[in-house]
């Protein structure tokens, strides 16, 4: 009976909340266009013009091929980080630790590289891959065990791991992978073999992004047109139910947490084979937390994770030329992407408020 | 005995142990009211960052850290009346809201932080609470460094506890604030506003958190520095859990991980072979322990978690 406790009976309940807001992307448009606004409220206050930040913003997102292959590159990890946070959702568990399971997956993936250089890429980037799940998995696993076994709240668990992780992968990093040199808290360069060739050329862009869209439709397959798929969401939205229609609500739980790590483990593979050609201390500047508004906002359905995922990557992008060229400090995006869902769950007060204006 | 007690390495060691679980103390014993009215509150992280930060900025504006501490308080209303307009008026899921506001207040400090002091080389700083010694009680061994050589945050910290205490078992709206945390609907047939109490709730919660986060930037430190919580409004909710949601309970639960906590800094100097950062873990995985153990034992508030709708059946 420990999986019917609080936080599962509040994502279902969260579940049930946002089953309106699945009918179409009104809502989630009009939340993102709110916190714009917002932001360019905050950019006036800042003592900026909110029309050159933004247009510096649009421009740095979407005004070349570069800038369009650097918004996809983005767009990576936030999609992974996205659905990690999506699947968890779905199966009634809020992980919002995947920021350290995509630390640890991007660690191990480096260990493998490291310790098989010779290996032909077609063998050494599907081995990279695997330990990167199976890390991210071992790691979320680990608070859905917590939560099966002593009913610990996998809020407080997956938070408190991810910084068990970061200090974990600091020691390594400092340590036992530190790179030959000994400068600075990253590993040696990987060999050519962990590497993604890349897409279009001479951009950063790498074929990472094609297994990105097949692991977006591959999820939304297991979601929606498997038995684990509809047991999972079952679960979620009513633990009990599916406990009295003889589900193994246990099993499928810890499934959750499985593939949500998997997923955060595959964020930090790809930064790690595509972007960064080795391990670092500052491999993700967040993508573990904005995977969970990224969640939110594709109203944890993997093709609506994907687009929401895309808008943040142009979002985080553009912020970087944004600072460059208006002066604009770039964590405004950090706000913007937080208002999105705080605007997007306040949807009910438009109608209460007209309710109680009738009314009086 | 006494000899040793008056070393000052253990007294140092004591009057660390107080400092570093003042903020969690402070954030837990506000969780206490927000939880006790069926409430979760995620946001305590994100309402101390707030509190934290304000509190920073208004001391180092006005050079007066009383008047940072009042703001910081605010702040930290302001932060409980949000969550309370979500949790409380729309019945939003209270997880989803209040990590949603812990990323826009990290967001929110930090960009804030660039706009009012640049990004220069020069970390602003501000002169930090001294230590108010009560001379005829500092030397008492043992609870002479713990209790009464400290800053002046911690004795108003300490009066809170009784006082929480008090007003959660002698006074008609601590019986109030239990019985919209058991049942609501029963509650609010006996005319008590459901809504109202969990507000207030939340806004004390909000100002308690404040209060914590202030004591962070204007008391243990001096500094702003963005994500300065780091996670401390996380594990205040595992003290709750540890102290059963009790102000003495939460008050003894504070003191072992602060306890904890400044041993990890004092072993981080220690040469004994573990690395820094396995010190650096330690007040988390004691948290995660902390949980394995007592998780499953705690008894929550029946309608912990449950938005309330007065005009709608259950």
């Amino acid at each position: 009976m420990t999986v019917l406790d609080t936080t599962t009976k509040n994502t279902a309940a969260a579940y049930s909340a946002f089953r309106p807001l699945l009918q179409g992307i009104l809502p989630s448009t009009a939340a993102f266009l709110l916190a714009l606004a917002a932001g360019a409220i905050l950019i006036v206050f800042w003592g900026g013009n909110p029309v050159t930040a933004y247009a510096a913003l649009a421009d740095g997102a979407f005004g070349s091929w570069n800038s369009i292959a650097e918004t996809l590159l983005r767009s990576i990890p936030l999609t992974f980080t996205g659905l990690a946070v999506a699947i968890a959702f779905r199966g009634g568990a809020f992980n919002v630790g995947a920021e350290g399971q995509l630390y640890i997956g991007g660690t191990a993936a480096a260990v493998v590289a490291l310790w098989l250089p010779a290996l032909p890429s077609y063998l050494l980037l599907p081995l990279m891959i695997a330990a990167a799940m199976g890390a991210g998995a071992l790691w979320a696993g680990l608070a859905g065990m917590l939560k099966l076994r002593f009913g610990a709240s996998e809020l407080i668990t997956t938070i408190m791991l991810t910084y068990v992780a970061i200090y974990l992968v600091s020691y390594l990093l400092r340590g036992p992978l530190q790179e030959a040199a000994g400068y600075l808290p990253q590993t040696d360069r990987l060999p050519s073999g962990a590497r993604f060739a890349s897409l279009i050329t001479s951009t950063r862009l790498h074929m990472g992004f094609l297994v990105t869209l097949a692991t977006v439709a591959l999820t939304q397959f297991l979601l929606w047109r498997t038995v684990w798929g509809y047991r999972l969401r079952v679960t979620g939205i009513n633990a009990r139910a599916a406990m009295a229609a003889g589900m193994a609500v246990g099993g499928l739980s810890m499934s959750a947490f499985l593939t949500s790590g998997a997923l955060a483990g595959l964020a930090g593979v790809m930064e790690v084979v595509g972007v960064q050609h080795r391990m670092i201390e500052n491999l993700s500047p967040g993508f573990g937390y904005t995977g969970i508004i990224v969640a939110l906002l594709g109203q944890t359905s993997p093709f609506g994770v994907l687009i929401a995922a895309l808008l943040f990557a142009g979002l985080q992008v553009g912020a970087t030329t944004m600072e460059a060229a208006a002066g604009v400090p770039a964590t405004l995006t950090v706000i913007i992407q937080a208002l999105v869902v705080l605007f997007l769950i306040g949807r009910p007060a438009i109608g209460q408020i007209a309710r109680a204006l009738r009314r009086s | 005995m006494t000899s040793f007690l008056s070393d000052p390495v253990v007294q140092g060691y004591l009057e660390a142990s107080m400092r570093l679980a003042m903020p969690i103390m402070l954030a837990a014993l506000g969780g206490i009211l927000a939880e006790r009215a069926g409430v979760l509150n995620i946001a305590l992280d994100g309402t101390m960052l707030a509190g934290s930060f304000v509190g920073f900025v208004i001391t180092y504006l006005t050079g007066n850290l009383w008047l940072g501490v009042i703001a910081g308080m605010l702040a930290g209303a302001l932060v409980g009346a949000v969550l309370a307009l979500y949790a409380v008026l729309i019945g939003s899921n209270q997880v989803v809201v209040g990590v949603a506001i812990n990323l826009l207040i990290v967001g929110a400090t930090s960009f804030l932080y660039r706009t009012i002091f640049g990004v220069g080389t020069a970390q602003p700083r501000v002169t930090s609470f001294a230590p108010l010694e009560l001379t005829a009680l500092s030397d008492i061994p043992l609870i002479g460094p713990l209790l009464f050589h400290q800053a002046p945050i911690v004795y108003l910290g300490l009066a809170l506890v009784p006082i929480v205490w008090i007003a959660m078992t002698r006074t008609s709206f601590g019986w109030q604030v239990a019985a919209v945390g058991e049942h609501p609907e029963a509650a609010e047939t006996l005319g008590i506003s459901v809504m109202r109490t969990r507000f207030i709730c939340l806004l004390i919660s909000g100002l308690l958190a404040g209060l914590g986060g202030a004591f962070l930037s204007l008391s243990a430190t001096g500094i702003f520095i963005d994500n300065m919580t780091a996670g401390r409004g996380y594990i205040a909710l595992a003290i709750l859990v540890l102290g059963r949601r009790h102000p003495l309970g939460v008050f003894v639960a504070a003191i072992l991980f602060g306890a904890a906590d400044a041993l990890q800094l004092r072993g981080q100097n220690l040469d004994i072979g573990l690395p820094y950062q396995a010190f650096l873990m330690f007040p988390y995985i004691l948290t995660i322990l902390v949980l394995i153990l007592f998780a499953g034992k705690a008894r929550n508030p029946a309608a912990l978690g449950i938005p309330f709708h007065r005009d709608r059946p259950k």
